[in-house]
């Protein structure tokens, strides 16, 4: 069976800087994937060129179709991106923001908000709150239920650790695991944070400017020399 | 404890408009008062209400745009003129008012969709200045289309509302300018109902104040754009179709002073709010009635002046406006 994302050669630049030079890469059905490396990798350009909000050269597929790099086409295909600075409309209620998280879905959605509190019970007291107000750990939490309402085949994560206390980090990557295992959402997650990223992910890569420099089951990664002393600092 | 700290930022937000609020709740006082005491006092409020409603309308058109595509249009008050130029030749067609109402409404509606995609789209991703030149651009187009259409002498459209004027305790109150008030009110209440509570409204809220985060959730942000512009033609529109009557000749200038009270009235009220824009349009309509009436240096030629005038010592005050913000944003 095909998989349900695929990378061939994917590049991309921001005017004259090339960010992104040929990336293979591929997501499983039910699979999660970590993308590790450090700042100025690429990691959230290959996520950017992905969801459409860059241009792009190479071949992106999604269930075997070619994916339009469009960004509002893509979310309407199944795939939630949950960009750099979380994508939280700061000026509208926590309500509104769950309801545009539904936006490219018809019909009632009674029953989301309802599985929404049960992973945020918190949700329902600030639902008429300014999204803006949250504190950054609830902001990442209403990201994560934002694209949680889209009802995603493929989440894109941008960094979710960045900002955040070690606890919330933890609570972030259960609530991704938590996704994966009973909505079935396949996650492709770029991280800093490669402790926590190595323990959730099935298959990892590591990119070094802009090209893949190492990829494979994120439990040999994890016992990789180069990868140990780079990422893991031990 | 922690709960009560979470809550403060809001509180504080609410907090910031007391001051405004105080100062128009004692406006209203002072005009009830001053309305009970004396009828020629309510006469002046009552139409300055309605000329207010009508900068309101437009000034709220301007401000639908300035969210959308941050830009003054400032064709804005020439598209409402050319669309009431449509009810015109409707109506010399043979349409009733009311239905060349409504016509006229829809035309308004495509027309300003139109105008975005046409002649604003090509240019908004490069300047704001661009997409400026643009709007000053159309306002100059428009104008000369209308006059070589229709030509620049004046023309007579039929009243909508008739001449008629009640008596309420010895004040008379035109049918006119109660039917704009009230054609205002219920086209802004719409307009509110349908940012508020609709899908649409929300993924058009979230295409202006973020393009990139609303595509990332499937908000086709383009077209939310040209949307929002054939919104703001409407409500332009409207206050063409209500201008008309309270000048009685339709022409190309129509809209020219109207915009320029418009302008003041989206500043006065913040250039960023919607409530903003209708309470500072009503503000400098019911302020210039009665300056006109009571101090008398004030004459109609002066009116756009001393509005100017009042307007830069407010926002000396208040640099935001009455209801705008400075975008706060926690990171």
């Amino acid at each position: 069976m095909a998989p349900l994302l695929e990378l061939t050669d994917v590049a991309a630049r921001y005017g004259p800087v090339q960010a992104l030079y040929g990336v293979t890469l591929t997501v499983g059905e039910g699979e999660i994937v970590a993308v590790l490396g450090a700042n100025g990798a690429g990691k959230t350009t290959m996520l950017r060129a992905i969801s459409g909000t860059v241009d792009r050269d190479g071949a992106v597929t999604f269930r075997g179709k070619a994916l339009p790099s469009i960004p509002d086409a893509v979310a309407h295909l199944g795939i939630a991106h949950v960009p750099e600075g979380r994508g939280t409309f700061a000026e509208l209620s926590v309500w509104e923001n769950l309801r545009l998280g539904a936006y490219t879905r018809r019909g009632a959605l009674k029953d989301d908000f309802a599985r929404v509190q049960q992973y945020f019970p918190w949700i329902e007291r600030r639902r008429s709150q300014q999204a803006g107000t949250l504190s950054g750990g609830e902001q990442q939490m209403l990201a994560l239920a934002r694209a949680f309402m889209q009802r995603p085949r493929l989440l894109l994560l941008d960094e979710p650790s960045l900002g955040l206390a070690p606890i919330l980090v933890s609570e972030v990557f259960r609530i991704v695991r938590e996704l994966n295992e009973q909505e079935g959402v396949s996650v492709l997650v770029v991280e800093q944070n490669a402790h926590i990223a190595l323990q959730v992910a099935e298959n990892a890569y590591v990119l070094e400017v802009g090209r893949v420099a190492l990829s494979g089951p994120a439990a040999d990664l994890q016992r990789h020399e180069s990868v140990r002393k780079s990422y893991l600092g031990y | 404890m922690v709960e009560l700290a979470r809550r403060l930022p809001t509180r504080t937000r609410a907090l910031r408009v007391g001051p405004v609020f105080l100062f128009l709740a004692a406006s209203c006082v002072f005009l009830l008062i001053g309305s009970l005491e004396s009828t020629v006092f309510a006469q002046q409020t009552v139409s300055g209400v309605a000329l207010g409603a009508v900068y309101g309308s437009l000034a709220l058109a301007l401000v639908l745009i300035y969210r959308a595509t941050e830009v003054i249009n400032f064709a804005q008050g020439e598209m409402a003129m050319a669309t009431t130029y449509v009810a015109y030749q409707l109506m010399l067609w043979g349409l009733s008012y009311w239905e060349a109402f409504f016509i006229t409404l829809a035309v308004a509606f495509a027309f300003g969709g139109v105008v975005q995609l046409v002649f604003i789209r090509p240019v908004q991703h490069k300047s704001v200045i661009a997409v400026v030149i643009v709007t000053v651009g159309l306002f100059i187009l428009i104008d000369g289309l209308v006059a070589w259409k229709w030509g620049a002498d004046l023309k007579f459209m039929p009243a909508p509302f008739g001449n008629h004027v009640y008596k309420v305790g010895g004040v008379a109150v035109s049918r006119q300018d109660l039917g704009t008030i009230a054609i205002t009110l219920v086209s802004v209440a719409l307009l509110w109902a349908l940012f508020r509570f609709t899908k649409l409204g929300l993924g058009m809220r979230a295409a202006a104040l973020r393009p990139a985060s609303a595509a990332l959730v499937g908000v086709r942000v383009e077209r939310m754009l040209a949307i929002g512009w054939g919104l703001a033609a409407v409500l332009g529109a409207v206050a063409g179709l209500m201008t008309e009557p309270a000048v009685f000749v339709l022409q190309p200038t129509l809209m020219q002073p109207i915009l320029l009270y418009g302008f003041a009235a989206a500043v006065l009220g913040g250039l960023d709010s919607p409530v903003g824009a209708v309470v500072g349009g009503v503000a400098i309509g019911v302020f210039l009635n009665l300056v006109g009436q009571y101090v008398h240096f004030v004459t109609s030629e002066v009116r756009l002046p001393v509005a100017f005038a009042v307007l830069l010592f407010v926002l000396l005050i208040k640099p935001t406006g009455l209801f705008g913000r400075r975008r706060l944003r926690k990171v």
